[in-house]
């Protein structure tokens, strides 16, 4: 297995996807001739052409609409939205037309239509480029939603994203372009969508995660005095029911991991989803680790605060596993400033 | 009653000469005039888009394209389906909820589509298929057909940002799209003169460096002319044009709206050159057609109209199960 990073990764499932199929095209801004701000796409011009690989003016409304439009009617687009946040001024064509369209055609119409986006904090962006959003997409019928926590799965679940018929948006944590892994490519490492991948094996808890949260769960999980198993969803929407029982069932704990604002967050539909399904069998208490409820802040010190990182973790997860109850979230403990 | 095959052989008749838009025109008027009563008698719920006043558009429209152009067009769609060829059964079908319905009863008034005839889901929100129509036109360009995308929107959507984006996007990537405004003059409630500071719409074409035409949208004829010649602009790899269709909206936005707010004496100025009457009188005059056949075709229509509503009465409606259908492609 060849050693990469992850946008090397992404670039590299790009153009797999593109040689095997010509009715993939790829836009967005500067993805052409600057070949992507974190190069994502790097050597698909040269190797693709400018029919098939095009910069678009900064207007996510109109090339994301146009991606739909390409979508129904033959094409295979993968768009590029360089921070997530800027879907926000094209939401419409993803929730209410991309979504829908197979709906209200009586299934006549797919929209086999990438949306991909760099996402999260870390790196100093501030609080407009820092969001995952997750939790803006993830109640669409309709749509899918990976999300790539490395570079070893951001080659696999890209590839299944576009090969799907239907509109997938995939998610790639922005602070882990430039680590590197080892990653399997070819047609064997495309991973089913849907599908959790167990990263780790263990038995006093479940830690459930997804993109830069799975590296930090695993880290947490490294040296601890108790066993994690750590599952990354890699798909929220649709996420893995059965991986999930599989694993409380024999942990009987459950902890979700996640990079979002404590409310509305995914953990909160998972963790309703097996506490539901096993609650007789459940040891102690859900616990979900997440930001706080406030804006991602800019400095260095704050950005790491905000974000759930290896020692919070591992410390939330065992005072769980000490006490058997809920710890609290560190900000819970802060006494409130006007 | 639906299907592809009807849906295309409806199309063919506006090849057939002038005859052919008379009757397509005849027959939306009588189609919108029934749907408008039903829903004001409640037989149907939910609401609704009439477009009586604006046939010509949709006819001419339909004259000039083929069948493997993409449409993208409003939720003011019936008229366009229909001269497009979908069948009044098909359409009422889809107002009723009936499993025979456009997209099988789970859509509505607003929603109709038939890849068939080159229609895609008709659009709820204002301007969204602007930018779609520049995605189905890029399809024609990477795939190097001659096909080209036909979106239609009304006066209000070139307000919104997906005209605009929309239309950048089309121009500079060349793509074979025409963009039609109805400018029905009235953006929902609210005259068009008062929430749009240039006169004619078509005046914005220039920002985006294509050629943008005034047309006159209660001719028929002049519309598929205009629609024609960008068309085969299109085609050529001449890229998109934007053609503005001055016509006006008989009833008000929609099932609620009584249009109390429009000025006295408006109505009847634009009823004088209603679409319909003035091309009866015309294909009379040139001989094209006799009084008597004008009137076979009004009865003619009038009876598909009547039986159409019966037969999408007694179709199933849609059922529990449908619902949860099409949610995702396998």
């Amino acid at each position: 297995m060849r050693k990469m990073r992850m946008n090397q990764a992404v670039a590299t499932a790009l153009a797999d996807e593109m040689r095997s199929n010509p009715d993939v095209v790829m836009f967005g801004e500067d993805i052409a001739v600057a070949e992507g701000p974190f190069k994502t796409s790097a050597g698909l011009l040269k190797e693709f052409g400018p029919s098939r690989v095009r910069d678009t003016p900064i207007s996510e409304m109109g090339f994301l609409g146009a991606a739909v439009g390409a979508a129904s009617t033959g094409l295979r687009p993968v768009v590029e939205i360089m921070f997530i946040e800027f879907i926000g001024v094209a939401l419409d064509q993803l929730v209410t037309e991309a979504a829908k369209f197979h709906y209200l055609s009586r299934g006549t119409v797919s929209v086999p239509l990438t949306v991909r986006g760099s996402i999260g904090a870390g790196l100093g962006f501030g609080c407009q480029h820092s969001q995952t959003l997750e939790s803006w997409m993830y109640s669409t019928p309709g749509l899918k939603l990976a999300v790539a926590s490395g570079a070893g799965n951001a080659y696999g679940l890209l590839r299944a994203a576009i090969r799907d018929d239907n509109p997938v948006v995939f998610l790639e944590p922005r602070a882990l372009y430039a680590k590197r892994e080892p990653v399997q490519t070819g047609e064997d490492a495309i991973i089913p969508l849907g599908r959790a991948a167990t990263v780790r094996e263990g038995s006093d808890v479940t830690m459930v995660a997804m993109g830069a949260m799975v590296p930090a769960a695993l880290a947490a999980a490294e040296g601890a005095p108790w066993s994690a198993e750590v599952i990354d969803l890699q798909t929220l929407v649709p996420y893995d029911k059965e991986a999930l029982l599989q694993s409380v069932s024999k942990t009987g704990r459950l902890v979700t991991v996640e990079e979002n604002p404590l409310t509305g967050g995914w953990g909160g539909e998972i963790t309703a989803f097996v506490t539901s399904e096993l609650f007789g069998d459940l040891q102690a208490p859900p616990v979900r680790i997440t930001c706080p409820d406030i804006h991602v802040p800019y400095g260095r010190e704050l950005e790491q605060r905000y974000l759930p990182g290896p020692d919070y973790i591992a410390r939330q997860v065992g005072s769980l596993l000490e006490t058997g109850t809920r710890p609290p979230h560190w900000w819970e403990t802060r006494e409130v400033v006007a | 009653m639906s299907g592809a095959g009807v849906s295309l052989d409806r199309r063919l008749r506006l090849q057939s000469g002038r005859a052919g838009r008379y009757e397509a025109m005849c027959e939306i008027r009588a189609f919108e005039d029934r749907v408008q009563a039903m829903f004001f008698e409640g037989t149907v719920h939910g609401t609704t888009h009439t477009c009586q006043g604006q046939e010509a558009v949709s006819v001419g429209i339909a004259a000039a394209a083929r069948p493997t152009d993409t449409v993208t067009c409003t939720y003011r769609g019936h008229g366009h389906a229909l001269a497009l060829g979908m069948h009044p059964v098909t359409v009422l079908g889809e107002i009723m909820g009936r499993r025979d319905g456009s997209v099988g009863g789970v859509g509505g008034s607003m929603h109709l589509c038939d890849t068939s005839i080159g229609l895609l889901p008709t659009f709820a929100i204002v301007g969204a298929g602007i930018p779609v129509a520049a995605g189905a036109a890029l399809t024609a360009q990477v795939k190097g057909t001659d096909d080209a995308a036909i979106a239609i929107f009304g006066d209000g959507a070139s307000n919104i940002g997906a005209f605009h984006e929309g239309l950048n996007l089309a121009a500079i990537w060349n793509l074979p799209a025409v963009f039609v405004c109805e400018n029905n003059q009235y953006g929902e409630y609210s005259a068009i003169h008062l929430t749009t500071p240039v006169e004619n719409i078509a005046d914005r074409a220039a920002s985006y460096g294509i050629p943008g035409q005034v047309v006159d949208g209660q001719d028929v004829d002049v519309v598929a002319s205009a629609v024609g010649e960008a068309l085969e602009r299109a085609r050529a790899g001449h890229g998109p044009s934007l053609l503005e269709m001055k016509t006006y909206r008989y009833a008000g936005h929609s099932r609620a709206d009584t249009a109390p707010y429009r000025p006295e004496g408006e109505f009847d100025r634009w009823y004088e050159r209603d679409p319909i009457n003035t091309y009866r009188t015309r294909l009379i005059e040139e001989g094209a057609l006799t009084a008597e056949e004008a009137g076979e075709v009004e009865a003619r229509v009038a009876r598909r109209v009547v039986e159409a509503e019966a037969t999408a009465a007694a179709g199933d409606p849609a059922t529990v199960d449908d619902m949860f259908r099409n949610i995702y492609a396998p």
